[in-house]
């Protein structure tokens, strides 16, 4: 729809949907910061000018039909398998902008070694990374990316270390690797952080189109459903439970 | 042109160059590994895509990915790195893009042995993958078919955009024969209207595999069944006879253990037998149809493969019960030799006196031996 429809006369838009984002209602959970995730990246694909060049590669989780909502070229990857099949689409199109949307199930635990190699190799995509600390699509079960001593419907006890293992740190991670030109942690719990969050998110594209190597952003996200929390209460838990674990900041620039 | 001599896999990996392959994916592995060298130097020097991928499993989704983009891409293996590649040819079905994968078939199970098998067949023809699909599946003798294939797999991937298996085992991909290449192909200069090259002017293309509703998924596999039967119906299935016209008893065969075979019956018909040898090309679709026709003419099935029997029982379908059909197999990576079919005929065709069947030859262990394995 031409948003300037929905206009009155003498009246200026100033806060239109992006192009890249497609107008439709999408599934998400109210509060859930996947929604503010995508905003995020279609503004920058918008402002890019990206849009008719981007191929978004959607992972298995809560943001699976990331490809209805993203106004782009897109494709369904198997559960951890994004970077590769990202790998596969920009080594035959180079021109193309190549991304990836995936949780932090399907990222840090059943596609870690996808995602580490294609680090590793350098690949020329974006990974945008939501660590919403849970398995949000399969109600809430413990993750790599799951905090010490918390209830997940797989920890109902909280996440016992000595058992389970400590979180892992994935932009510390990847931003380790020769082939990462890009890896920082974002979160998006108030207005302040989602703006820094979309300059990552830009400079992450930017990164991609002058050809520089892998680029991640890793955002702090909210999964009040599964977290059990009114949407107001989990963006203040991220902010005092998550950001201690997961400190801000760039790990590789 | 003229015939050159040359290895089985590095013969698959030119052939399928020359057909216009723009990207393939790999991982190393026993006895495959000469086609993803071969593709290393070959394919940089034409400007084309190779990656080693750092396992199967990203493998097969870097050919899905590049699938996606509506380019003809292919990635090779043997036996457990096709177990590993499953779920990506599930969701290649599932989404209707076109892929070429190429099975050089070792021994298993487990790790196996590195020696020739045809102990895929079972994985491939029937449960590449989780949900309802079957692949393509073109199993050549030599390396000449081995060329002719791979390029009609390409032809087949694309025409129909569904996944196609050339499918060897490690004899095929290791022996060297006199061979003729295909002319080079030139590349498209376009890529097809689903493709994904970013929705420049045109509405976006999405290539998925999830239909959440029970509706939609049903139409979906409405859809695939009705191209599988398409496929089917439409000249897709492929065979090969030799001296079947007034054979009594007919070796059914497939890749290596058909070239066995086929020995055995110029053995045998020397000796006056009437032999003959089918040869299915394509095994999905399976030449059932054939089969049944050929239960008018020979009153006795014997097939023979290197596994523990898996084509047996898409032979015993297509011949509803008409005649006897029986198996000879050798499995652990062991090639049969001509001798041992030949003795089999023999006492199926009543030549020799019968052993019991059963003790010698349909098991692999003896029933005895078995039993005692079990009160162990
Ligand atoms: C091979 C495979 N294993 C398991 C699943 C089930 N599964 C679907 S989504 C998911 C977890 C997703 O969690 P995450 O990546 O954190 O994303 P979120 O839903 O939290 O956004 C799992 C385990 C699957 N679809 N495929
Ligand atoms: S379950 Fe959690 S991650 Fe999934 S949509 Fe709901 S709030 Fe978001």
């Amino acid at each position: 729809m031409n948003p300037a429809v929905m206009t009155a006369p003498n009246e200026t838009l100033v806060y239109a949907r992006p192009q890249s984002l497609a107008d439709c209602y999408t599934h998400y959970c109210p509060g859930c910061t996947h929604g503010t995730a995508h905003r995020l990246v279609a503004e920058v694909l918008d402002e890019l000018g990206l849009r008719e060049r981007t191929i978004l590669v959607a992972s298995v989780g809560c943001s699976v039909f990331a490809y209805n909502y993203f106004n782009v070229d897109a494709c369904e990857a198997p559960h951890g398998r994004a970077p590769a099949m990202a790998t596969g689409i920009k080594r035959v199109n180079p021109n193309n902008i190549v991304f990836t949307y995936q949780g932090d199930g399907d990222l840090a635990s059943i596609g870690m070694g996808e995602v580490i190699h294609a680090a590793a190799r350098g690949e020329n995509i974006t990974i945008i990374f939501l660590n919403n600390a849970t398995y949000g699509m399969t109600g809430g079960q413990m993750a790599p990316t799951t905090l010490p001593g918390q209830k997940t419907s797989s920890s109902p006890q909280g996440r016992d270390v000595a058992m389970t293992g400590y979180p892992l740190h994935m932009a510390e991670l990847l931003g380790s690797l020769p082939g990462t030109a890009y890896s920082v942690r974002r979160s998006l719990h108030d207005a302040r952080h989602v703006i820094q969050a979309k300059k990552a998110i830009r400079t992450a594209f930017e990164v991609q189109m002058a050809n520089k190597g892998f680029s991640v952003v890793e955002l702090l996200s909210s999964c009040p459903t599964n977290w059990g929390m009114t949407p107001e209460q989990s963006l203040t838990w991220i902010k005092e439970q998550m950001v201690p674990v997961y400190p801000l900041g760039d790990f590789k620039v | 042109m003229s015939k050159k001599l040359m290895k089985g896999n590095v013969a698959i990996a030119e052939a399928s160059v020359r057909a216009g392959c723009e990207a393939y994916f790999g991982y190393p592995i026993t006895p495959q590994t000469e086609l993803l060298e071969y593709m290393s130097e070959r394919m940089p020097e034409l400007g084309r895509v190779f990656l080693q991928a750092e396992s199967e499993v990203a493998a097969i989704n870097m050919v899905y990915g590049a699938a996606a983009t509506g380019v003809r891409v292919m990635t090779s293996s043997s036996s457990p790195g096709i177990s590993l590649m499953q779920e990506g040819f599930s969701y290649i079905a599932g989404s209707d893009v076109p892929a070429v994968i190429v099975d050089v078939m070792r021994g298993g199970p487990g790790l196996g042995n590195i020696q020739p098998s045809q102990g895929d067949y079972n994985q491939i023809t029937k449960t590449a993958g989780h949900g309802d699909f079957h692949p393509i599946v073109l199993a050549p003798a030599s390396v000449q078919e081995a060329i002719d294939l791979t390029v009609l797999a390409f032809d087949l991937a694309e025409k129909y955009r569904t996944l196609v298996f050339v499918v060897v085992d490690g004899a095929i991909g290791q022996m060297m024969e006199p061979a003729e290449l295909p002319p080079m192909r030139e590349l498209p200069s376009g890529r097809p209207d689903w493709a994904l090259t970013g929705a420049k002017g045109r509405e976006k293309n999405v290539i998925s595999s999830l239909f959440l509703g029970t509706t939609e998924l049903e139409l979906m596999n409405k859809e695939l069944q009705a191209k599988l039967a398409y496929i089917q119906a439409n000249n897709e299935i492929r065979y090969e006879e030799y001296m079947t016209n007034d054979a009594d008893l007919l070796l059914v065969a497939f890749g290596t253990a058909a070239r066995v075979a086929q020995t055995a019956v110029q053995h045998l018909r020397q000796e006056g037998l009437k032999v003959g040898l089918f040869r299915p090309i394509t095994l999905w679709p399976f030449p059932s149809r054939r089969l049944t026709q050929l239960t008018y003419l020979a009153d006795t099935f014997l097939v023979v493969e290197m596994n523990a029997g898996q084509m047996v029982h898409d032979v015993r379908a297509a011949v509803h019960e008409r005649v006897p059909v029986h198996f000879y197999g050798r499995m652990g990576g062991v090639i049969p030799m001509p001798e041992e079919v030949e003795q089999k005929v023999r006492e199926l065709m009543r030549v020799v006196p019968t052993e019991d069947d059963v003790q010698t030859h349909q098991f692999p262990v003896k029933p005895q031996a078995a039993h005692e394995f079990l009160r162990m």
